[in-house]
C-alpha cells in the first residue's frame, strides 16, 4: 500500500456541536477540598453513616497518593485545590417526575439528543441523565420496578437500597485502588445504579448520559451495575461537555458484578469536549472501569468509542474470577488533533477456562497520540485460560502517533495468549480507488475508518452503533485533504 | 466530438518523466488496445488519465467529451464518466461490495442530478449485473476485494465497470490472472458494454483477450510514446514477432 502523504495532510477540525452552556442556577460547594467539603457533600446528600466514612477513608488514603506518572500522555500538573467538587443544579422541590424537571433542561438533553422523553418509549431506552454532578430523571422507571429491576441515581439508590450499595460499592474498585478511584471514593456525587434480580432479562437497554456543565468544576460521578443469576443487562453511557478554554477533569468509577451464568454489555460513546484545534481546553478523562465476573459461566463485555477528551486515560477490566466466565473489551479510541488517549484493558483470569477477547481500533489523527495499553494476566489457577488480543492502529497524516503496550503473564502452563498487532497508514491506494468510483473524500475516509472499525460498531446496540459512526465522521472532518 | 482526446500528453513523478508525449484520439463506439514492453508506461497513462496526484502533469491536453479532463478531480472525472479497471485492485477491509458500490452509484447519479437508487432498486441492478458475469451474490456482502482470488478481484473491476456505466473505460490488464473460463465471461461483459456512445481503452500484453474483444485500433507504447498504430492485425504481428523489430517512435494517427 502506498503510504505517500501528498494528499494526506491535517487540516481543521470541525466545531464541536455540543459545545453550548445551558444557563441554570447551581448550588455549588467552594473550590478545593478537605474534610469539611467531603463531610458536606455527604450532609446535602443526606447519606448513611458508611457512605461517609467510606469517602472519609478514601480522602484520607488519596492525600498519601501522587497521580500516575506511566502513561503515556502530557499534561501540566493539576491544581486539585482549584477544582469545584460539587454543583447541582437548583430545584426548588423534590422531583416526582419529568414534567417536573427544569424545561431548560430538557431542552438541554433534547438538544443533546437523549430520549429523555416519555415518548421515546418506543426506542426503548431508559435514561438516566446526570447533569454536573447530579442525577435529574429517570425514565421508565416503574415498568422496570415491575420486573424487580432497579435503575436510577446512585443517590436515590442509597437511600432506598442502601444494603446493596454497601455489600457492592468497593467491592471490585477498592477505595484505595489508584490515585483518581480514591479521588473519587472520596468526592462522588452522584452517578447510576443498576440492579438485575435473579433469573431476568431487562427487557430495554438502560443508559446514562452525562454532562458537565458549569465552569471549573469536576465531574466524579460512579456507577454500579449487579447482574445476579442468569441476569441480563445492556447499558449505554454517553457523555458531552460545553466548550471552555480551560481544562476539566472527569474521574469516574464504575463497578460491575456478574453473578453465575448472568452477562452485563457496557456501551460507552465519550464524546467530551476534545479541546480546540491548538490543544487549548478540554476534558481530563481519568476513569477506572472494572467488572468482575464473580459467578460461573458469567460474561462481561466492554464496548467504548472514545471521540472526546483532551486526555483520554482509561483501561476498562474484567475480573474472571468465575470458572467459564468470559471477559471481553471492545474498543475504538480517536485521537485528532492535540488529542492524547491512553487506553485499553486488563483481563485477569484467575477461574478454569476463562475465555477473554480484546479487539482495540486506534485512530490518529492531526497532532493526535493514540496508546494501547493492555495487560492479560494469568494466575495459576486459571487452567485453559484463552486469550486473543487484536489491535490495530490507523494514521491520518505523518505528525501524530500509534504506541501499543500488550503485556502478558502467564502462570499457567495450559493456558494461551494470542497476540495480532498491525500499523497502517490510511492508504492513498485505497482512497483513489474509492475517489475513482466517484467517491467524495470525505465520505471515502469515513467509509475507509468505519470499515476499519466494524469489528467493534457491530458490539453496539444498533442505534448507538449508528450515533458512533456519525460521530466518527464529524471528530475527523476536514483531517484529510 | 470524441470521447476520449489526448494530446502531446508529457507525465510523470518528480524528478523522472515516464510519458513523453502521448497522442491518441478515440472516437464514440472504438475499441482501442495499447500494448507495450513492461514498464513502458501503459499504467501510468491510465493513472494520469483518472487523476492519481502521484503523477505531474508536465505537459499536453487531455479531453473527455469536450471537457478540459485534467482541470477535473478524479472523483469529478468518475462522475463524469471515466472509469479505470485496476490492474491492482485494492483491498477496503469492513466496507461490503455492496455498500462501496452503491456510494459509488449514488455518487454518479447525484452528479448527474438523478435521485439515490433505493435499496430494492439497486439489488434487483446488482443481480442482473451480477448474472452477467457469473458472479455470486455472496460477494456482495463481502468487504471489497478482501480475500477475493486474482480472478475474483478483476471481475469485480468489470461488474463495477456494468453497474457505473461509464463513458469510456479504460481497462488495465484486466485479463491477467483470469483462467480460460473467465477471461470468456469478462470478455463478453466488456463486449456487452460497447456501444456507439462508448470508448474502451484495453491495456493488455495479450493476444488472446483481442480474441475475445476485438480492437478497432491497436497501439504500441515504448518509453512513453505510442510508436505505432494499427488495426487489429498489428497484435498478431506482435504475439509473432515482440517489439523488437519497431523502429523508433514516428507521429501517428
Ligand atoms: N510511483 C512510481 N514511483 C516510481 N516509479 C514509477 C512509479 N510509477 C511508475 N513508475 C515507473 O514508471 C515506469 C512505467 O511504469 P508503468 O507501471 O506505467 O509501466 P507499465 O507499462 O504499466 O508496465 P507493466 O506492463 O509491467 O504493467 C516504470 O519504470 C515504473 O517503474
Ligand atoms: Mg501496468
Amino acid at each position: 500500500m502506498s503510504t505517500d502523504t501528498g494528499t494526506i495532510e491535517t487540516l481543521a477540525n470541525k466545531e464541536y456541536e455540543w459545545g453550548f452552556v445551558t444557563d441554570i442556577d447551581a448550588d455549588a460547594l467552594p473550590k478545593g477540598l478537605n474534610e469539611d467539603i467531603i463531610r458536606e457533600i455527604s450532609r446535602r446528600k443526606d447519606e448513611p453513616e458508611f457512605l461517609l466514612d467510606f469517602r472519609l477513608k478514601a480522602y484520607r488514603h488519596w492525600l498519601t497518593m501522587v497521580p500516575p506518572q506511566w502513561a503515556n500522555i502530557k499534561y501540566p500538573p493539576i491544581d486539585f485545590q482549584d477544582i469545584i467538587y460539587y454543583s447541582a443544579p437548583k430545584s426548588k422541590k423534590k422531583l416526582a417526575s419529568l414534567d417536573e424537571v427544569d424545561p431548560e433542561l430538557l431542552r438541554t438533553y433534547a438538544k443533546l439528543g437523549v430520549p429523555l422523553a416519555e415518548q421515546k418509549l418506543l426506542a426503548n431506552v431508559a435514561v438516566d441523565a446526570v447533569f454536573d454532578s447530579v442525577s435529574v430523571a429517570t425514565t421508565f422507571k416503574a415498568k422496570l420496578a415491575e420486573m424487580g429491576v432497579i435503575f436510577g441515581s446512585f443517590s436515590e439508590a442509597v437511600k432506598t437500597h442502601p444494603d446493596l450499595v454497601r455489600k457492592y460499592l468497593g467491592s471490585v474498585v477498592p477505595y484505595s485502588d489508584n490515585f483518581y478511584a480514591t479521588l473519587n471514593s472520596a468526592v462522588f456525587s452522584d452517578g447510576s445504579f443498576c440492579f438485575v434480580p435473579k433469573g431476568v432479562r431487562c427487557p430495554m437497554e438502560l443508559s446514562t448520559y452525562f454532562r458537565i456543565n458549569a465552569k471549573e468544576t469536576g465531574q466524579f460521578e460512579r456507577t454500579l451495575i449487579i447482574a445476579e443469576e442468569g441476569a441480563y443487562v445492556s447499558y449505554l453511557e454517553g457523555c458531552t461537555a460545553p466548550m471552555r478554554d480551560e481544562n476539566q477533569l472527569h474521574a469516574a468509577v464504575v463497578e460491575l458484578v456478574a453473578m453465575d451464568n448472568a452477562q452485563i454489555k457496557y456501551s460507552t460513546v465519550q464524546n467530551w469536549y476534545p479541546g480546540d484545534k491548538q490543544g487549548k481546553g478540554g476534558i481530563y478523562n481519568f476513569v477506572t472501569k472494572r467488572g468482575k465476573c464473580l459467578g460461573q459461566n458469567s460474561r462481561i463485555s466492554w464496548t467504548q468509542v472514545e471521540t472526546g477528551s483532551a486526555i483520554t486515560w482509561k483501561y476498562p477490566s474484567v475480573i474472571l474470577q468465575g470458572d467459564n466466565s468470559i471477559g471481553e473489551f471492545y474498543s475504538v479510541a480517536l485521537a485528532n488533533n492535540y488529542q492524547q488517549a491512553d487506553t485499553g484493558t486488563k483481563m485477569i483470569h484467575i477461574g478454569k477456562n476463562t475465555r477473554s477477547t480484546i479487539v482495540s481500533k486506534g485512530i490518529s489523527a492531526g497532532h493526535g497520540q493514540n496508546t494501547y495499553r493492555g495487560l492479560v494476566k494469568v494466575l495459576k489457577g486459571a487452567a485453559n485460560a484463552r486469550n486473543y488480543t487484536q489491535c490495530d492502529s490507523l494514521l491520518l497524516g505523518d505528525q501524530c502517533g500509534a504506541h501499543t503496550f500488550p503485556y502478558i503473564e502467564m502462570k499457567n502452563t495450559t493456558s494461551r495468549a494470542e497476540h495480532e498487532a498491525s500499523t497502517s497508514k490510511i492508504g492513498e491506494d485505497q482512497l483513489f480507488y474509492c475517489k475513482q468510483r466517484g467517491i467524495a473524500l470525505e465520505d471515502a475516509v469515513n467509509m475507509i475508518i468505519n470499515g476499519f472499525c466494524k469489528e467493534v460498531f457491530k458490539e453496539l446496540p444498533m442505534e448507538f452503533a449508528v450515533e458512533a459512526q456519525k460521530l466518527l465522521g464529524v471528530s475527523l472532518e476536514g483531517s484529510v485533504g | 466530438m470524441p470521447i476520449l482526446e489526448i494530446k502531446d500528453l508529457q507525465a510523470g513523478i518528480a524528478g523522472r518523466q515516464i510519458l513523453r508525449g502521448v497522442n491518441l484520439t478515440i472516437a464514440p463506439g472504438e475499441v482501442h488496445a495499447i500494448m507495450g514492453p513492461n514498464g513502458s508506461g501503459k499504467s501510468t497513462l491510465a493513472q494520469v488519465l483518472a487523476g492519481r496526484d502521484t503523477y505531474v502533469v508536465t505537459g499536453g491536453s487531455v479531453r473527455l467529451n469536450g471537457q478540459d479532463l485534467l482541470d477535473m478531480s478524479p472523483e469529478e472525472r468518475a462522475c463524469a464518466g471515466l472509469f479505470l479497471a485496476f490492474q491492482y485492485p485494492v483491498e477496503i477491509p469492513g466496507v461490503s461490495t455492496s455498500y462501496f458500490l452503491k456510494a459509488a452509484l449514488n455518487a454518479v447519479r447525484k452528479y448527474h442530478g438523478q435521485p439515490e437508487l433505493d435499496a430494492m432498486d439497486f439489488l434487483k441492478l446488482m443481480k442482473q449485473k451480477m448474472k452477467l458475469l457469473d458472479m455470486d451474490t455472496s460477494f456482495l456482502s463481502r468487504a471489497v476485494n478482501e480475500g477475493f482470488s486474482g480472478g475474483e478481484k478483476k471481475r469485480n473491476e468489470i461488474l463495477q465497470m456494468a453497474v457505473l456505466d461509464p463513458k469510456l473505460a479504460i481497462l488495465d490488464e484486466t485479463d491477467s490472472g483470469l483462467d480460460i473460463d473467465a477471461l470468456r465471461i469478462v470478455a463478453g461483459g466488456v463486449n456487452s458494454l460497447r456501444g456507439p456512445d462508448r470508448g474502451i481503452l484495453l491495456v493488455t500484453h495479450y493476444q488472446r483477450l483481442l480474441n475475445y474483444i476485438v480492437p478497432d485500433y491497436v497501439h504500441v507504447l515504448r518509453d512513453g510514446q505510442i510508436i505505432k498504430s494499427g488495426d487489429k492485425n498489428l497484435a498478431l504481428e506482435l504475439e509473432a514477432r515482440g517489439y523488437g523489430w519497431l523502429e523508433e517512435p514516428v507521429a501517428v494517427h
